[in-house]
């Protein structure tokens, strides 16, 4: 994982706006070498929200021709919690090809994953990246930045919960356990060494480090303990 | 051979579907004693059964269970958030790396219970590799600790309470890069096979049509999901 995703997500963080979000996704498109990349609030009654990098002139025409209804990667996203490849989706009806066809004339990758995500009571977003490449290339670029993506695409969703609830919960809250592991990692330990130390196997640390993680929204556990560190979580 | 079906295309397969929920009766109720609930159909089913929950079933050749497991987000609601924080000392595990496994099942039916068990384990590695996840978190009953052992597979466990038959714990599971190779082995089989497998299950892993979404009766989970969404209010942006 490189700095330069690194400072995006921290960007990410801060990110207060519609305006700091569709930067964010260019800066997310330009990194990952994408087409496109886009964060998608959806809702059953029709209404979307989000920011991302397609034209003008292909929202203007998704909204205008309703395609929310019908676009199977939305239809196939709102019932499922594992992250979609396009190529895997129903593409068969007649109306999905036609409409991936004229989604290619405006530009949109022919290849794609989308990561959906659920807030509370029945909140839902999509992140989505797409790009125009082959069936193996895209195969490579999911098996390689698959699961930063769906970190991405969570850190994303919170950050849009906040402009929802005008409540900042930049406070996070690490259970004693968590800041055990997290303090130890900071002052240097190997993992083997801090499991040790806690009297807890490394598996088990792993599982403090990776919920902490989370909830720092950090990338990696580096980044986390950075985190940690510049939040006056834990001293070294 | 392994199939990987969401709860609403289980239908698709109601003869697989009926012996999984009846040996998930005869494992956890008659077998462990667990205070889980039959209904009229001899089926073990709780509330996260209509939760839409992604399950892994290994097929007999007949065609019925061979044994399964179910898996959740520990981003939405869980079993060990729900009802067994007490045994994690009160760490809420939440990350979209890590999924819930229950209901780990095998049928009396499986004359083979070790390539079963191995087929499970097979079955979970592939969702974890696939959809990227780190761990898997459970409960478990601490009688099944031997089995888990046996067949490669024992837990980290990371917190437990009660004794006795009401013993439970809580357990993390994660696929070690070495374990691949004895799975496949112990199956008798290839990598491709597996992918295989996977790959038929495409469509029972995709959401249903609109078509067939709209026929749904309002009772299931994900038509709860849409008819919420209708409630709520998106003031942003």
């Amino acid at each position: 994982m490189s700095g330069a995703l690194e400072s995006i997500v921290n960007d990410l963080e801060q990110a207060n706006t519609l305006e700091d979000f569709q930067r964010i996704t260019e800066n997310l498109r330009d990194y990952y070498k994408l087409d496109h990349f886009i964060y998608h609030w959806v809702n059953s009654v029709g209404e979307r929200f989000g920011a991302g990098t397609y034209s003008t002139e292909w929202v203007d025409r998704y909204v205008e021709k309703d395609y929310l209804r019908m676009d199977p990667v939305i239809l196939g996203a709102l019932q499922r919690f594992h992250p979609l490849n396009w190529k895997d989706l129903d593409w068969s009806s007649k109306g999905a090809k036609a409409f991936l066809r004229e989604a290619i004339e405006y530009g949109v990758g022919n290849q794609g994953l989308s990561i959906p995500v659920r807030g509370p009571s029945g909140q839902f977003a999509l992140l989505s990246c797409n790009a125009n490449t082959n069936d193996e290339a895209w195969a490579e670029f999911i098996d390689l930045n698959q699961q930063s993506l769906i970190i991405i695409a969570h850190k994303f969703n919170e950050r849009a919960l906040d402009f929802d609830t005008g409540f900042d919960n930049t406070i996070v809250n690490l259970s004693p356990r968590e800041l055990s592991a997290m303090a130890l990692l900071a002052r240097g330990y190997s993992r083997s060494q801090a499991a040790h130390d806690l009297q807890i196997s490394e598996h088990t640390l792993r599982v403090y480090v990776e919920g902490a993680r989370h909830k720092l929204g950090a990338l990696n556990t580096t980044h986390a303990v950075a985190r940690a560190l510049t939040k006056g979580l834990i001293v070294v | 051979m392994l199939r990987y079906i969401y709860a609403d295309q289980l239908d698709q397969f109601p003869r697989l579907a009926h012996t999984m929920f009846r040996d998930r009766a005869v494992q956890f109720k008659d077998r462990l004693g667990w205070e889980v609930s039959v209904d009229y159909n001899g089926h073990e089913r709780d509330e996260y059964d209509d939760m839409c929950p992604l399950y892994v079933i290994w097929e007999l050749p007949d065609g019925t269970h061979g044994g399964s497991m179910r898996f959740l987000p520990t981003t939405g609601r869980t079993m060990v958030h729900d009802y067994f924080a007490h045994l994690t000392g009160g760490v809420h595990i939440e990350s979209p790396l890590i999924w819930e496994c229950t209901r780990f099942c095998i049928s009396p039916r499986a004359d083979d219970m070790r390539s079963c068990a191995a087929a499970l384990v097979l079955g979970a590695g592939e969702v974890m590799r696939r959809f990227s996840l780190r761990h898997y978190i459970g409960v478990f009953d601490p009688r099944m600790a031997r089995i888990y052992r046996l067949y490669g597979v024992s837990p980290d466990i990371i917190g437990q309470a009660g004794s006795g038959a009401g013993e439970i714990c809580v357990g993390l599971w994660q696929m070690q890069d070495g374990a691949w190779a004895k799975t496949y082995a112990r199956l008798g089989i290839e990598a491709a096979t597996s992918d295989q497998w996977f790959k038929a299950s495409l469509q029972t892993l995709n959401a249903k049509t609109p078509a067939q979404a709209e026929t749904a009766t309002g009772s299931d989970w994900c038509a709860d999901i849409v008819s919420r969404h209708e409630h709520t209010q998106h003031p942003v942006f």
